[in-house]
């Protein structure tokens, strides 16, 4: 799809790769009025991979083309300062000119126009960050919430062709932080220029992102719709990237299932997937599920569902965290990695379950994911 | 009282701060930002005067503009006039003193700029001009103001080298710090305590000054 939209030179279209200081392969397109979530830990690449297409760090080699116009391309040897690409960027601590007011902030933007007509434009920009009133204050006497606004209209007055934001919610408390997160998300029906966040938290990116790009030590490694890339990560260290801690090894079973699935021989168990093809049979893999997958029996009235991927355990943990509560069962001999589940915290009370109890959980099959193994790979068998 | 000579220090004052200006901003900015490898070689250079005793500097100086000096004799063939015992030469001599105490402050407020700020001026499309006098020197305007008000002072105070390059002439290099010094070596006690209590009261407006100003500014900034 990535490939097949790079073709009309619509959106940003990005190729960069080096070895030093952080090391990046990257290779990216976002179209127009798409927000794309470049989500990774701490250190992965992605801020670097944002300055760079902002131009205020350069990489070795490739190139960033935008609606067609050439900001990067180091084997022609094209490299635009950051003033001559029109990028709207929201720095994570803002960097709004603290001597100046938030009206005079957003002026700056709007180029080198009569202030009278700068003046009237910048107000409206204010007003669509819900600001009307505050134009007269300095950022020092604004709240944390406030002080983004401002940094996004000021980013927004640049009339950008893309839409950088770096870490923009992540200084804020976390009631400001959902507020902000919604009026972004009203906001960008209106914006028809590629977004590029940058978050380390999966929570946002799934809340404002349309597609993910999961990044780490530099490199992508999936870039999907957000459900796709939470539910179908493509390799083991993805998984563990968006959180999923049941990640194990197994193998591809010689028999498929009635519909020719494959199943994959886990410990003693034989599961079911709905997975059809990509995998011979005797195939070393890892597989993955999400603990809220992995759904327990009832003790009182068994169900038909139990007959899919049943797998007995001992309760080896069990953590209550409000709505939900985290079940840590020993599947098989007690130094294998356990299993995690998280289910509904009334479901765990009505089936009286605590810790020593041997309980019955169903694996999903729709919910599990088949992935080649990785060399060096640390999964758990 | 020696008027003349608190006129000629005023003057020697205003000139070196004027000068010193807008070497200070180009100088002490470019150290600010420079990633080049001799920059501390540089900046001790820069401090120099600071730790050099003020009879050592005004030794090499009266040497370097003196008659037979490279200084001296460039100067005589463009202005076909002495560098030493001339006030010509006190203020070169002035400016060449206090060039730490200008540039030292004007670097660190031009240090104290967070870089984001000049990544946000550029991604807000602003040429390099119009964030240098939008945002830059807005921002380090305290530190320059500082680096300008302990010049002046310190140029009013400033007595061995002035007295190793200038001499004692009255009404050409007889500041109001050697003025003192004379009426103390005539006896003069009272002439002496009037001048010294002028030179303390300037001294004390110029501090108050600064510090009020960068208050001020301070304040606004938030």
């Amino acid at each position: 799809m990535a490939d097949g939209r790079t073709a009309n030179g619509e959106g940003l279209s990005l190729r960069l790769s080096q070895e030093a200081p952080i090391p990046i392969d990257a290779a990216l397109h976002v179209a127009p009025g798409e927000i794309l979530a470049l989500v990774g830990p701490s250190g992965s690449g992605k801020t670097t991979t944002l300055r760079a297409i902002a131009g205020l760090n350069q990489v070795t080699e490739g190139s960033i083309v935008c609606d067609g116009d050439i900001w990067f391309d180091s084997a022609a040897g094209v490299n635009r300062p950051t003033r001559d690409r029109r990028v709207g960027m929201v720095f994570q601590s803002y960097a709004l000119f603290p001597h100046l007011t938030a009206l005079q902030n957003v002026m700056e933007a709007l180029g080198d126009r009569p202030t009278s007509a700068r003046r009237s434009e910048a107000g409206t920009y204010l007003a669509r960050v819900h600001l009307d009133g505050l134009e007269d204050r300095r950022p020092a006497t604004l709240s944390g919430g406030q002080q983004q606004r401002v940094a996004v209209a000021r980013a927004l007055a640049r009339r950008p062709e893309v839409l950088l934001l770096d870490e923009p919610f992540s200084a804020v408390d976390r009631m400001t932080r959902h507020r902000l997160q919604r009026e972004l998300a009203e906001l960008r029906r209106d914006l028809s220029m590629p977004i590029i966040l940058v978050t380390h938290d999966l929570e946002e990116a799934a809340r404002l992102a349309d597609r993910i790009a999961v990044i780490h030590h530099g490199t992508l490694l999936q870039t999907d719709d957000v459900t796709e890339v939470m539910a179908r990560p493509k390799t083991p260290a993805v998984a563990r990237l968006v959180g999923i801690r049941n990640i194990f090894e197994g193998t591809i079973d010689n028999d498929r299932d009635e519909a020719g699935h494959v199943m994959v021989a886990w410990r003693d168990h034989r599961l079911e997937t709905k997975i059809g093809s990509g995998f011979a049979a005797g195939e070393p893999v890892s597989w993955c599920i999400p603990s809220d997958s992995v759904v327990i029996h009832r003790r009182d009235r068994p169900s038909r569902g139990e007959r899919e991927n049943p797998v007995y355990g001992q309760v080896a943990e069990m953590v209550r965290l409000g709505e939900t509560t985290e079940l840590v069962i020993q599947v098989g001999p007690p130094d294998a990695h356990p299993l995690h589940a998280s289910i509904p915290t009334h479901v765990a009370r009505r089936n009286r379950i605590a810790e020593g109890v041997t309980i019955g959980v169903s694996l999903r099959a729709d919910a599990i994911q088949v992935m080649r193994r990785e060399a060096g790979d640390d999964a758990n068998d | 009282m020696d008027w003349p000579a608190l006129w000629l220090s005023l003057q020697l004052g205003a000139l070196t701060v004027a000068f010193l200006l807008p070497i200070a901003i180009i100088f002490g900015r470019w150290l600010a930002v420079t990633r080049i490898r001799g920059r501390s070689a540089l900046e001790a250079a820069t401090a120099l005067p600071l730790v050099l005793p003020p009879t050592v500097l005004g030794f090499y100086l009266l040497v370097a503009f003196g008659q037979a000096g490279w200084a001296g004799e460039l100067w005589r063939r463009l202005f076909g006039d002495s560098l030493v015992f001339t006030f010509e030469g006190l203020l070169l001599a002035s400016l060449i003193v206090n060039i730490p105490f200008a540039v030292q402050p004007t670097q660190r407020a031009f240090e104290a700029i967070a870089p984001e700020l000049r990544e946000a001026a550029a991604s807000c499309g602003m040429s390099w001009w119009r964030m240098f006098w939008r945002i830059e020197l807005p921002l380090a305007w305290p530190g320059i103001l500082t680096a300008m008000v302990l010049t002046f002072a310190h140029t009013l105070g400033e007595f061995g080298v002035v007295l190793m390059v200038g001499g004692n002439i009255p009404g050409e290099t007889r500041t109001i710090a050697i003025a003192i010094y004379d009426r103390v070596q005539a006896f003069d006690d009272l002439g002496a305590a009037r001048m010294s209590a002028v030179l303390l009261l300037i001294s004390l407006v110029a501090i108050a000054l600064s510090y009020g100003l960068t208050q001020k500014i301070g304040r606004r900034h938030g």
